[in-house]
C-alpha cells in the first residue's frame, strides 16, 4: 500500500518512532548550537574553521556510534539496531553540512580551487571519497531500498560504511599539523570497531551470514 | 582587486589614530579616572603601557586585527596544541627577570638582561601582516626594535652567516612541555640567514597595540619576520646565536618535506597538504569571511625579494 505523502514526509524528516525522533532532535543539537554560536560571533577568532571542524567531528562520531551498535549487542549490551539507521543518517547529515560549509563558506564555490583541492590534497581526496561512499548508503537507508535490492545485496552495499569510516578517520589525522592526540584517539576507536568485524569474520568463517530482510532488525540503516 | 606586489608607495603614514591623539586620549582617560600618576593603566591584564614611534615601514591599507583575536588565537605549542590553549595556560609563565644569551660568532657574547638589550626609547610601532602556514592571517601592530640593533650590541663577527634562535624551556611554567605525547622537541628553535636577520623589516617585538606582549603572544621578547610564515617568528626568545652553518629549525626537523628553512610566504608553492594561494583574515566578517589571495612574500616583495635573487624558491621552500 502506498504511503500517504504527509506520512512519507514525516518519516523522512524525523521518523514515526518517538525514540527515533528524539535521537534526531538531540543528534542535531550540536549543529544548531554551533551554527547559532557562529552567527552570533561566539566561535572565537576563526569561526568558519570551528564550524567546519565541529560538523566534521560529529559526522565521525555518529559513524562511530553506527558501527558500535553491532559489537554492543554481540557483547551483551542492549540492542540498538532499531536506531542504527537514524545514527547513520545523522552521520550523513553532518558529513553533508561539513562538506557544504567547505564548499560554500570556505571555498566560496570556487570550482577550480575545489577541484584542485580534490586532486592535489590527499586529505581532501580521502574526505571526498568517504562522503561519496556515504551518499548511496544514505539514499538506500529505507525499507523500500532493502526490498528493491534484496537483503543480501543491500547488506553488501552497506559494508561500504567500513571504507567510509576509515576514510573519515584518516581525513582527520591528515589535516592536523602534528601527531595530535584527538585524531589518534578517534582513529584508535575506528580501528577497534573495524578490527572487531575482521576478527569476527576470521573466527567464524564457516558461519552462514545473516541475510537481512526489510522486516528483520539486521537491515536497518547504515552499516 | 588586491595588488599582487606591494609597492613602496603603499607604505605611507598610518591611517589609524595618530599616536599623539592616542596618547592624549589616554591622558584624558587617566585624568578622568582621577589618577595623578604619569603611568597609565594598561587595558590588558598583565600588560604594561609602552611608548613607541610610528614606523614608516608599517602596512597601512588594512585594519588591524582586533586585540581579542590576536590574544586568544595562538599557535604556541609550549602551552598546548589547541589555538585556545596559550591564552588559557600562558599566565603561569614568569617573564621577569628575562635574560637572553647571545653567543657564537660575536665580539661580546653574554647573558644580556632584556632591559639592556632593548632600547625602550627607540621602540617603534610596526603594523605588519602575519600569515600563518595554516592559511589564516592577521594584521598586528607590533611594538619593538629592529633585530639588527640588537645584534649590533653583541658585535657580530664577519664569519657569521646565520642567526639561530631558541625559545625558553621551562616545563614547570609551560604545560605543553611536560606530560605524555609531546608534539615537538624542545627547545623550539628557529633560524635566519644573517642578511634576513639584519633586514630593516625584521624586528624583535616586546609589545602589541601599545602595551607589552601577553605571554600567549611570546612575551617578553619575540622575533617578527613579516614575509615568512608565522612559525618562523619564534616566541619568548632566550638565546640568539650567530653561526656559520644553517641552523636547524623545529618544524623542518619535525617534518622536512612540509617545512623548509626559508618558509617565505609564497602563494605559488603549496604546502604538500594544502594550498597556500589564499588565506582567511582573522576577525573579518565572522562566519562569512571570504578568502583573500595570498601575496608573494606576504606583500613585502618590494622590500625583500632581492634577498632571494637567483634562489629557487620552489626548492628552497
Amino acid at each position: 500500500m502506498p504511503t500517504p505523502p504527509s506520512a512519507l514526509a514525516k518519516r523522512l524528516l524525523l521518523g514515526s518512532d518517538p525514540v527515533r525522533r528524539a535521537i534526531y532532535i538531540v543528534g542535531l543539537m550540536p549543529a544548531v548550537s554551533t551554527f547559532y554560536l557562529g552567527l552570533t560571533d561566539q566561535l572565537g577568532a576563526d569561526p568558519q574553521n570551528v564550524l567546519e571542524r565541529t560538523l566534521g567531528l560529529w559526522a565521525l562520531r555518529f559513524l562511530i556510534l553506527t558501527l558500535a551498535v553491532t559489537p554492543l549487542r554481540r557483547l551483551g549490551g542492549p540492542s540498538l539496531i532499531r536506531y542504527r539507521r537514524t545514527l547513520g543518517l545523522l552521520a550523513f547529515y553532518y558529513a553533508l553540512m561539513h562538506l557544504s560549509v567547505y564548499l560554500v563558506l570556505d571555498k566560496d564555490f570556487d570550482l577550480a580551487a575545489i577541484w584542485a583541492d580534490i586532486v592535489k590534497r590527499p586529505y581532501i581526496t580521502v574526505g571526498m571519497l568517504a562522503f561519496t561512499i556515504l551518499v548511496p548508503l544514505a539514499v538506500t537507508s529505507n525499507n523500500a531500498s532493502i526490498r528493491r535490492l534484496g537483503g543480501a545485496a543491500w547488506a553488501r552495499l552497506h559494508k561500504l560504511v567500513y571504507v567510509a569510516i576509515a576514510g573519515a578517520a584518516l581525513h582527520f589525522i591528515m589535516l592536523v599539523k602534528v601527531w595530535a592526540v584527538e585524531p589518534l584517539i578517534y582513529a584508535a576507536i575506528v580501528a577497534t570497531l573495524l578490527g572487531y568485524r575482521l576478527a569476527a569474520y576470521w573466527m567464524k568463517p564457516q558461519r552462514k551470514r545473516a541475510v537481512p530482510s526489510p522486516h528483520s532488525s539486521v537491515g536497518r540503516g547504515l552499516g | 582587486m588586491t595588488m599582487l606586489i606591494k609597492r613602496p608607495s603603499d607604505i605611507a603614514p598610518s591611517s589609524i589614530t595618530p599616536r599623539e591623539v592616542y596618547l592624549r586620549r589616554r591622558e584624558f582617560m587617566a585624568g578622568a579616572a582621577g589618577l595623578a600618576l604619569a603611568a597609565v593603566a594598561p587595558t590588558r591584564a598583565g600588560a604594561a603601557p609602552l611608548t613607541a614611534a610610528k614606523s614608516p615601514l608599517s602596512t597601512t591599507d588594512e585594519p588591524s586585527t582586533p586585540v581579542k583575536d590576536i590574544t586568544s588565537y595562538n599557535n604556541f605549542y609550549e602551552f598546548g596544541v589547541d589555538k585556545g590553549d596559550p591564552a588559557k595556560n600562558a599566565h603561569t609563565l614568569t617573564t621577569k627577570p628575562w635574560t637572553v644569551k647571545i653567543d657564537g660568532m660575536v665580539g661580546k657574547p653574554a647573558d644580556y638582561n632584556l632591559e639592556d638589550l632593548v632600547d625602550m626609547a627607540a621602540l617603534e610601532e610596526r603594523v605588519y601582516r602575519m600569515r600563518c602556514v595554516e592559511g589564516w592571517s592577521m594584521v598586528i601592530p607590533w611594538v619593538g626594535v629592529p633585530l639588527a640593533a640588537i645584534l649590533r650590541k653583541a658585535d657580530p663577527q664577519g664569519s657569521a652567516k646565520y642567526v639561530a634562535f631558541e625559545t625558553l624551556v621551562r616545563p614547570s611554567e609551560m604545560p605543553g612541555q611536560k606530560g605524555f605525547g609531546q608534539p615537538l622537541p624542545w627547545p623550539y628553535v628557529e633560524g635566519l640567514r644573517l642578511d634576513e636577520a639584519m633586514h630593516p623589516l625584521t624586528i624583535m617585538a616586546v609589545g602589541i597595540y601599545g602595551e607589552t606582549l601577553l605571554n600567549q603572544n611570546g612575551a617578553p621578547f619575540r622575533l617578527v619576520v613579516p614575509w615568512k610564515y608565522g612559525f618562523k617568528s619564534i616566541k619568548s626568545v632566550v638565546r640568539i646565536s650567530l653561526v656559520e652553518k644553517q641552523p636547524p629549525t623545529t618544524w623542518s626537523k619535525s617534518n622536512p618535506r612540509e617545512y623548509g628553512f626559508y618558509s617565505n610566504v609564497n602563494p605559488a608553492v603549496d604546502h604538500p597538504r594544502w594550498s597556500q594561494a589564499s588565506e582567511r583574515r582573522i576577525g573579518e566578517s565572522g562566519l562569512f569571511v571570504k578568502r583573500r589571495p595570498t601575496l608573494p612574500f606576504n606583500g613585502y616583495a618590494a622590500q625583500v625579494a632581492e634577498l632571494y635573487t637567483g634562489l629557487d624558491l620552489k626548492a628552497n621552500y
